[in-house]
């Protein structure tokens, strides 16, 4: 690990959102946007990532807090603290798989720092690609991971293409859950995205892990009052419980009543690129008893065409196991 | 460099930037075969030498200093341990690095300079952060705490550092500096957490020596002190 400085970059600190927007525009692919700092200082010192300018979002006051919406959502500024959120009393009243999914992130002085819009934006954590080898991921031919040698133990179920890596964030599986909408501003404005589509897999970009391009800044993330008060349900399993990325964890919100499951959204991390919506999973269950039958078939279920690479095969009963719970404690 | 990249691909590392804003549609930090090809697709021409001359002409060249246009001031104040510090301070540059190597407030150590040990950890605004995750710029508006800012005028220690040394919390003690911060962050949130808060509130902080119990009673023992 070398300690000596990061490469040198221009450093911008704007005081207005339409400050950020015009730089990141204007200096495009050679520009990147700092949110808490905690995954883009590693790629810097490591000199994987070598932007010319760095535009500082830390200052903007107007992306940060936590607002109630006038349709009973709420919406969070996309730099808005992980630790604002996991000890917010309207996210814990309403939508308590979020703060549940935050207070499982990386460490407490990274969650002091960490942002919900740098969480949902940050890179894949594969080693291959975040050593600096040319794999697809990086513009090269190559997945290092996917050959009968490579360490593929972290790697996808679902989704390869050419490129294997998988979305390390804990945060994303929850918003998805809960349908949440991502704010994106550009030089045309404000646009609104689903968070299903704001991720997005090899097979779109295998560049970029969400739909955001350069000048585009993730403003705030909105979440609909409609799963508000729902059960929910989430798990995170990790070899290290703190600091540690997801092998998988689980997101899901439902709706019960008379112990039949009325509406579900569930919702895995780490087992694909992209937050893996189980919709066979919520078909299954819905309008079942919630009972250890149910469970169990939602288990089954989940797994079905998942593709292991050599050394993660693991992952399919880690999951299966993480889905019944889900269904089953909810 | 350009014309490398074409012929045999991005072997080299760290590789050439090919920055023609004409030819690249694709933006990125990074050259490559696959953004040069779709760049001469898009503007259905190559013009290889004008590719080099931009190259050489862009600011910010590798290792090079940035160039002056925009971005912000070097000189610095700082709040440090309640002192107005006038500091120069690069763009790239870590509190930690600041603190250290500029300030002399060698207390704060560096361990992994990746957020991933803690032994960095300094307050920001009574809160915990890695300082070698945090650029020194983004910092300039806080206030700033290191191990040093702890004790009182008088020279008292800190509760939480008198219980570390009565609970003989440290083994080798390259890890006390940011232990205690994360103590002392705690009980300025929580005066009174039980054991297992302590324990969450201080798994940020590796201990190489496994010292975890000992920092836990120190941490118990400076609640009750305080």
């Amino acid at each position: 690990m070398s300690k000596d400085m990061m490469p040198g970059f221009e450093l911008y600190q704007p005081d207005s959102v339409d400050g950020a927007v015009d730089l990141l525009g204007r200096y495009g692919g050679e520009a990147w946007a700092l949110a808490g700092g905690n995954d883009s200082l590693d790629w810097f010192k490591d000199r994987v990532k070598r932007p010319q300018y760095v535009v500082d979002l830390s200052g903007l006051d107007e992306l940060r807090g936590i607002r109630e919406m006038d349709d009973g959502g709420i919406e969070i500024g996309a730099m808005t603290s992980l630790t604002e959120i996991e000890s917010s009393a309207l996210i814990q009243e309403r939508y308590s798989v979020l703060a549940d999914a935050t207070r499982r992130v990386a460490s407490p002085q990274i969650r002091n720092a960490s942002t919900i819009g740098g969480n949902v934006c940050q890179d894949t954590r594969c080693w291959y690609y975040r050593y600096g080898v040319d794999c697809y991921r990086a513009g090269g031919n190559e997945c290092y991971a996917d050959t009968p040698e490579g360490q593929n133990r972290e790697h996808c179920l679902w989704g390869a293409d050419r490129c294997i890596a998988v979305s390390p964030s804990d945060m994303a599986p929850a918003l998805v859950a809960l349908d949440a909408r991502m704010v994106v501003r550009d030089a045309d404005g404000d646009r609104e995205i689903a968070a299903e589509e704001f991720f997005i897999g090899p097979d779109i970009d295998i560049e970029r892990m969400t739909v955001l391009e350069p000048g585009d800044v993730l403003t705030a993330i909105r979440i609909p009052a409609d799963w508000a008060g729902a059960r929910f349900y989430f798990e995170k399993v990790a070899d290290r419980n703190t600091w540690d990325f997801p092998l998988v964890n689980i997101a899901a919100a439902m709706f019960v009543e008379d112990d039949t499951v009325q509406s579900i959204r569930i919702v895995a991390g780490a087992v694909q690129c992209i937050p893996r919506r189980l919709t066979a999973v919520e078909q299954a269950v819905t309008g079942q008893p919630k009972n250890e039958a149910t469970a169990a078939v939602a288990g089954q279920t989940a797994v079905r065409g998942a593709t292991p690479f050599n050394f993660n095969h693991f992952k399919i009963p880690l999951l299966q196991n993480l889905v019944t719970r889900a269904i089953r404690d909810a | 460099m350009s014309d490398k990249n074409l012929v045999t691909g991005p072997e080299s590392f760290p590789e050439p930037r090919f920055d023609d804003g004409a030819l690249t549609q694709v933006a990125s930090t990074k050259a490559s075969r696959r953004q040069f090809i779709k760049g001469v697709i898009a503007s259905g021409a190559v013009a290889s030498s004008a590719a080099v001359f931009l190259t050489a002409c862009e600011p910010g060249e590798q290792g090079a200093a940035p160039a002056a246009a925009g971005g912000v001031e070097r000189l610095l104040t700082l709040n440090v341990n309640g002192q107005m510090r006038r500091v120069d301070v690069m763009p790239n540059e870590t509190l930690a690095m600041t603190l250290r190597y500029k300030l002399n407030l060698t207390g704060t150590k560096l361990g992994c300079d990746r957020g991933e040990c803690g032994a960095c950890t300094v307050l920001l605004d009574d809160v915990a952060h890695y300082s070698c995750s945090t650029l020194t710029h983004a910092a300039r508006n806080k206030a700033i705490t290191t191990v040093e800012g702890l004790e009182s005028e008088s020279g008292e220690l800190h509760p939480v550092q008198q219980a570390m040394i009565d609970e003989l919390g440290p083994q080798c003690g390259f890890c006390t500096p940011g232990q205690i911060m994360s103590a002392v962050a705690l009980l300025t949130a929580n005066p009174n957490p039980t054991r297992d808060e302590a324990r969450l509130a201080m798994s940020g902080n590796l201990c190489r020596c496994g010292a975890y119990d000992n920092y836990l009673n120190s941490v118990m023992r400076a609640a009750e002190m305080a």
